[in-house]
């Protein structure tokens, strides 16, 4: 094989779409996320700003309540199942996770093409719970017992499809585990590892512990729906609370599954444009195997108001503070990081200070859900939506971004338009101040969440809140179009345009087949600038 | 220190990376009957009495004979690995053959088993079995959740096993890449063990 040429170039069929459907390369599969990732992004943005819309006055605006809790529950499932959970490891992780390690691929890439089939068949059969039966489902994407068992609605397809999901996301953690355990290069010992790989080990370990969990639970629900067991219905002996239970096992871990990659982003973003070697390697990683352990012993968070002993309230407490520790090291050494370095202020650090700061307000405000008398206040408040969308999209949201404009030579071979990128940055961040601070304040005040009407005491919030969705909208917009006609009309990206010193940039823009012409051994530690 | 050779990426095989590979996905297997057995557990707990009464009436002698197969199937899949490393594909092939008998029978006896409960109007919905007390309902409703559950494993663990024995007919599985028969074993194993917990929870415990 001509070891010159992109893999853009490599083509096995003659009709287009196959060297991509059924391509086994890592990056063609990275990139294969990618385009459904956004493509369901797309839909999960216009749900959630008609839900703003419909929220810009009181009383019906623009739906009724019923179609509300469909669009609630339909953009909860596309942006949890569909966009973060697979997020930066099916994307970032497959396109780079090889080449960060020294490898030609992927330790399964037969695997890995059929994680991202079985991705597309649980989409199609979660899609297709909107248009069947007796309309789309409207229980929120937690799916919680005994309602989702009880409503009418056309249940079956979203719960089968999140389960099938699941499916993809286990094999994904498994194929990275055992790439990072056999493929590193030589040389690369645990403790050579760049952080990102670090982060996708961790993600993979969760992944592979926690999916199976929620997985026999959906399954559970499935069994009640149809052969009528009832093990989370009290007529029947069962237990709602239980349900939760099982439901929060996996989905607490989950929000690791989506910030920890995240995190590893920012660790490769942050020495990269300070140019200088990562402050505390050993205690970033430390950090990143700490949160995935004590992740798993807090999901009782989720349920201080659902009926639960005094003890378990105040260990899930406890335990849920103790993630602040880990999480908190690793702010501190990026900050540290930043310290008498050599700033290059490019787009990619933007993002990652605008996590740094918006992740912290999320965590932050995480704390005020974790301690239990402040939580009773606020639990199912528009408090809570506020926190999760500042952890989840101001976290794992602008990580993606850095990430894909840090990454974005290596991927296109092509350098983005760096005015328009701060443009849309400074959008972003504008609209999405505007669209989730009032939410703090609204759900303090008592403002319910999932509810299509309000009082009028929480019209000034809420109008801020939707005029901030619009700016928000306009943000992604510009983002999405820039990196889109940059990909086409770019300048020439270089080998390595940022001075990184991972492994990724000693590679061709965008990389060649099998990445390495002769694998490298490798001396140095990660980030030794 | 050059010396890593560049294997096109279809020839890669790497045996310690395969089992690898098996032993994560058995991981994520054990906790999706982990979510079973804790629900079991929490019922079990909340209603001694009923799961007590509910598991006098299962055949233990059935499910002794199943534990009993399953546990001679174990041993027969093991042996077939170790005679496919000797090189002894007719033994190998004698050894699968058993195996997989093994796990029909098994099927078949659950089969008789469950039909016997059915014809007595004993299966998730029915009206006799909605009569119950709380806990019979529920230590039913686990009993085919969970037994059927692990009989879709033995299926696909048949399936699994059917197909390295066409490979192995093939010469694609053979004394230097026995991998994939090594983690047919190792996935039969994972339902033999599973079974192993099912028995005494849901016969023994009268
Ligand atoms: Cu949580």
């Amino acid at each position: 094989m001509n070891q010159e040429v992109s893999f853009y170039e490599v083509k096995k069929y003659k009709t287009g779409i196959l060297n991509w459907i059924l391509s086994t390369d890592h990056k063609r599969i990275g990139l294969l996320y990618l385009y459904s990732i956004l493509a369901f992004f797309i839909v999960g943005v216009c749900l959630g700003l008609a839900m703003k819309l419909e929220l810009i006055a009181p009383g019906k605006t623009i739906m009724e309540a019923q179609t509300y809790n469909a669009v609630f529950t339909f953009h909860g499932i596309i942006m949890i199942f569909l966009i973060i959970i697979p997020g930066l490891p099916a994307v970032f992780g497959n396109f780079l996770l090889p080449i960060m390690i020294g490898a030609k691929d992927v330790a399964f890439p037969k695997l890995n093409l059929l994680s991202w089939w079985i991705y597309v068949l649980g989409a199609v059969v979660a899609l297709m719970s909107q248009f069947m039966g007796d309309g789309p489902p409207d229980t929120g994407w937690t799916f919680y017992a005994p309602y989702s068992f009880k409503t009418s609605t056309t249940m079956l397809p979203a719960i089968i499809g999140a389960f099938i999901l699941g499916f993809s996301s286990i094999l994904t953690g498994l194929n990275f585990i055992v790439t990072i355990h056999r493929m590193r290069a030589p040389g690369m010992t645990w403790l050579k590892m760049p952080l990102f790989p670090w982060s996708l080990y961790a993600t993979g370990w969760i992944q592979l512990l926690s999916t199976p969990i929620v997985g026999i639970t959906l399954l559970m629900v499935v069994a009640e729906r149809t052969m009528n067991i009832g093990f989370f219905d009290p007529a029947l002996g069962g237990d709602p609370v239980l349900y939760q239970h099982l439901f929060w096992i996996y989905s607490h871990p989950a929000v690791y599954i989506m910030i920890l990659p995240a995190m590893g982003t920012i660790s490769e973003i942050i020495p990269t444009f300070s140019q200088k070697t990562i402050f505390g390697y050993k205690a970033v990683v430390a950090s990143t195997l700490l949160i995935a352990f004590v992740g798993y012993f807090v999901w009782g968070h989720h349920m201080y108001t659902a009926g639960m002993s005094d003890t378990a309230v105040w260990l899930f407490s406890l335990m849920t503070f103790l993630v602040a520790i880990p999480s908190a090291v690793k702010v501190f050494n990026w900050i540290a990081t930043m310290y008498k370095g050599s700033i290059n202020l490019k787009v990619p650090l933007y993002w990652a200070l605008g996590f740094l700061f918006l992740f912290m307000v999320g965590g932050l405000t995480g704390l005020v859900l974790g301690a239990v008398a402040t939580d009773v206040q606020v639990h199912d408040t528009a408090f809570v939506v506020a926190h999760f969308h500042f952890v989840m999209f101001g976290g794992v949201g602008t990580a993606f971004f850095g990430a894909m404009h840090y990454w974005f030579p290596k991927m296109y071979g092509k350098m983005y338009d760096e005015s328009w990128a701060k443009v849309g940055f400074y959008t972003f961040i504008v609209g999405f101040l505007l669209l989730y601070m009032p939410m703090f304040w609204l759900g303090m005040y008592g403002m319910p969440r999932r509810y299509y009407d309000y009082l009028e005491q929480f019209h000034g919030g809420n109008i801020i809140s939707s005029f901030g969705a619009l700016v928000l909208v306009a943000g992604l917009a510009i983002i999405i179009i820039n990196l889109v006609t940059s990909a086409r009309k770019g300048k020439k990206a270089e080998k390595d345009p940022w001075h990184g010193k991972t492994l990724e940039w000693q590679v061709d823009s965008p990389p060649t087949l099998e990445n390495f012409d002769t694998i490298p051994v490798v001396e140095k530690g990660p980030y030794e600038y | 220190m050059e010396k890593v050779t560049t294997t096109h990426e279809h020839d890669h095989y790497d045996h310690e990376g395969s089992k690898l590979g098996m032993w994560l996905f058995i991981f994520t297997e054990l906790l999706l009957f982990g979510g079973l057995f804790i629900t079991y557990a929490v019922y079990k707990y909340l209603n001694p009495e009923a799961f007590h009464m509910a598991a006098e009436e299962l055949n233990v002698g059935v499910g002794a004979i199943n534990t009993v197969i399953l546990l001679i199937s174990s041993a027969t899949i093991a042996m077939s690995i170790t005679a496919l490393q000797q090189n002894n594909i007719r033994l190998t092939k004698v050894m699968l053959e058993i195996t997989m008998m093994l796990a029909i029978t098994f099927l078949i006896n659950k089969y008789f088993e469950w039909g016997a409960k059915i014809s007595h109007g004993i299966y998730p919905g029915s009206d006799h079995l909605m009569e119950m007390s709380r806990g019979e309902i529920l230590f039913y409703g686990l009993y085919f959740f969970m037994t059927g559950l692990h009989a879709l494993h033995i299926i696909v663990g048949v399936a699994f096993i059917a197909v390295v024995y066409s490979k192995i007919l093939k010469r694609k599985v053979n004394a230097e890449r026995y991998v994939l028969l090594e983690n047919s074993g190792l996935y039969w194993h994972l339902v033999d063990i599973v079974w192993i917990f099912l028995f005494p929870l849901f016969y023994l415990i009268t």
